[in-house]
């Protein structure tokens, strides 16, 4: 880009001596803030090889001589429950809400992109309305309803409503993107005499790749992440999800000894920070569009 | 659902079939969209509709769970409208709401804005910067919070060099709420990638023209950028307001699952909770949560009507020339 100019002329110098010292500026702005966005998580992973008693008072980012005794104190368990078992039922959960999501989304999101049906824009209308509805005022029926339905202590209380397109925000992104779709491709699926089905699964679900997989990623975070839900639902330790794991891990352990807690919090954050790390510009890109279309 | 597929047999036999086949269609372009639809309509009405009409209900009501609901008129209100930990958590939502929400915000926006000049790294930076959205709720963080605000961690330590000798927030009942309040602030990636998205609409020559002009950068800012990215702002100013009357995990965690000490961080929702599952009052719970919905509501509706004076559409401003 330099090169191009000549780097005899005094102006061309100064120009480019200012941007240097403006990206310099730039750069130093950056910095203070990657460092202090990143704090909390380079420390968390610290601490977790920090001893326990260590974990509050030592200023020490990293620890000189990392230990392993917290992940080793994890293998107990907790209470006779193995962690394992935490792990593997919010894996289940985050999964089975990520296929509910996905399939029941991207259905309804193809009846609002791609068929012309009376009361379409009513029930758009509505749709985009439980975006906006506090999530606090359904608490108490649908408990009192899973509850007379025998289901509590269950995960079905906390997928049901993945796979009857509850989460508006994933239905919203997915009829922007299909929208976005040129229409000759369906008119001519229409043409070779596909019916809805076929033009859905054959053709618009698969170009909607991107929103599918940006809604499937958020959806397992966030199921990942629940702690309302299972706070509610789940009585039966061996039931637990990570969530509710760690808090058992706060109750049994007492607040003197950090060191299994911080552990385990460092290994529940790290399936986030993986799907972070693959599919970040899919995220990114999600949260983008769902503030333009907006 | 193979129904959408057949071919209409029916109306092939008969003569007139111009305007028949086309009601026809419409009629399978319905049947296909309502089947498309259906689990939606399914959840709409089993698990949002229907629990609306129910949850009005139990706020008129005594209702424990373990017997049916008694219909108690409007004593729901009155008892929460006079209850000193409501108006406590009532005080302690908007506390937050208020000083959160707006410092989210200019962070995101002014993050944004030195990240909207294309340097070297930028989308590094971009896509550290929005990490904590992700796992800011979480109970994990929860935890880590509740560590690095203690006593003698990082945070009183810092202050002690600066000469203030308060203690770990966590503890102390006029800073833990502050203490949620930066983990809001720290999950500002998810409003700055937004407004990031709308400074790159706001199209190059305008700047150019301006500084021809001899617009300052201020100027500049004031009248090209915030205009331009004025409906992007208020789309983040009501989700992140909806969002923050919302709170809960995280005040739970973070405080201990006391929402303490000494009620300091009893959100909203804290509070419903503790009414509706520890003490079993789900007619005060359902009370509380109608109450919310039209405090929302009526956020929102305020915003909306707001909007009119503030918020810049493009096609206004096409419409306008």
């Amino acid at each position: 880009m330099t090169s191009a100019t000549s780097p005899a002329r005094p102006v061309a110098r100064a120009a480019r001596e200012r941007r240097r010292t403006g990206s310099l500026a730039w750069h130093i702005g950056a910095l203070a803030v990657l460092a202090v966005v990143l704090y909390p998580v380079v420390w968390v992973v610290g601490a977790s090889f920090k001893p326990g008693k260590d974990i509050i008072g030592s200023l020490q980012l990293l620890p000189a001589h990392p230990v392993g005794d917290n992940f080793a104190g994890l293998a107990d368990g907790i209470s006779g429950i193995s962690v394992g078992t935490f792990f593997a039922n919010s894996l289940t959960y985050a999964l089975l809400a990520v296929v509910g999501t996905v399939l029941s989304s991207s259905l309804t999101a193809y009846a609002f992109a791609k068929i012309r049906f009376a009361g379409r824009n009513l029930l758009f209308t509505l749709m985009i309305g439980t975006l906006l509805l506090p999530y606090h005022v359904l608490l108490i029926p649908q408990y009192v309803l899973f509850r007379r339905l025998e289901l509590t202590d269950t995960l079905v209380p906390l997928v049901a409503g993945k796979f009857l397109a509850t989460e508006a925000f994933f239905v919203f992104l997915m009829v922007q993107f299909m929208r976005g779709l040129p229409r000759e491709l369906d008119e001519a699926a229409r043409l070779d005499g596909c019916g809805h089905l076929r033009t859905y699964w054959s053709i618009v679900l698969p170009l909607s790749r991107p929103a599918v997989i940006t809604s499937a990623i958020f959806t397992f975070i966030n199921a990942w992440n629940d702690f309302m839900g299972p706070l509610i639902y789940l009585n039966t330790p061996s039931k637990y999800t990570v969530s509710l794991g760690l808090m058992m891990f706060r109750d049994q352990e007492g607040l003197s000894d950090y060191g299994g807690m911080i552990a385990m919090s460092m290994v529940a954050l790290l399936p986030v920070v993986a799907f972070f790390l693959a599919f970040q510009r899919y995220l990114i890109d999600g949260m983008a569009t769902s503030g333009l279309k907006g | 659902m193979t129904l959408v597929e057949e071919t209409p047999t029916t109306t092939a036999n008969k003569p007139p079939a111009a305007p028949t086949a086309a009601r026809e269609g419409r009629r399978r372009e319905n049947l296909a969209g309502y089947l498309f639809m259906s689990p939606w309509l399914a959840g709409f009405v089993l698990l949002t509709a229907g629990p609306m009409i129910a949850s009005l209900y139990y706020a008129f009501t005594d209702y424990n769970l373990f017997t049916p609901p008694q219909w108690v008129g409007f004593d729901n209100f009155t008892t929460m409208f006079h209850d000193p930990r409501w108006q406590k958590s009532v005080q302690v939502t908007l506390t937050y709401v208020v000083v959160a929400t707006p410092l989210k915000l200019l962070l995101a926006l002014a993050v944004a804005l030195l990240l909207a000049q294309k340097r070297r790294g930028q989308a590094l930076y971009r896509a550290a910067f929005y990490l904590p959205s992700l796992i800011g709720a979480s109970v994990s963080v929860g935890f880590v919070w509740r560590a690095l605000f203690s006593d003698h961690a990082i945070v009183d330590r810092t202050q002690t060099v600066l000469g203030l000798h308060a203690g770990g927030w966590i503890g102390n009942p006029d800073y833990v709420l502050y203490a949620l309040v930066a983990l809001t602030i720290w999950q500002f990636g998810a409003p700055m990638v937004i407004f990031l998205a709308g400074l790159k609409q706001v199209p190059p020559e305008l700047y150019e023209a301006a500084a021809i002009d001899g617009a300052g950068p201020l100027r500049r800012f004031w009248s090209i950028t915030l205009p331009t990215i004025s409906p992007v702002l208020f789309f983040n100013v009501l989700l992140e307001s909806i969002h923050a009357f919302q709170v809960f995990g995280s005040a739970y965690v973070v405080s201990n699952t006391q929402c303490g000490p000494a009620d300091a961080t009893l959100v909203y929702t804290c509070y419903l909770y503790q009414k509706g599952f520890k003490e079993s009052q789900m007619g005060f719970a359902a009370a509380m949560a109608w109450t919310l919905v039209i405090a929302v509501a009526l956020v929102t509706a305020v915003l909306f009507w707001s909007q009119k004076k503030w918020v810049h559409y493009e096609n206004e401003t096409e419409a306008a020339k």
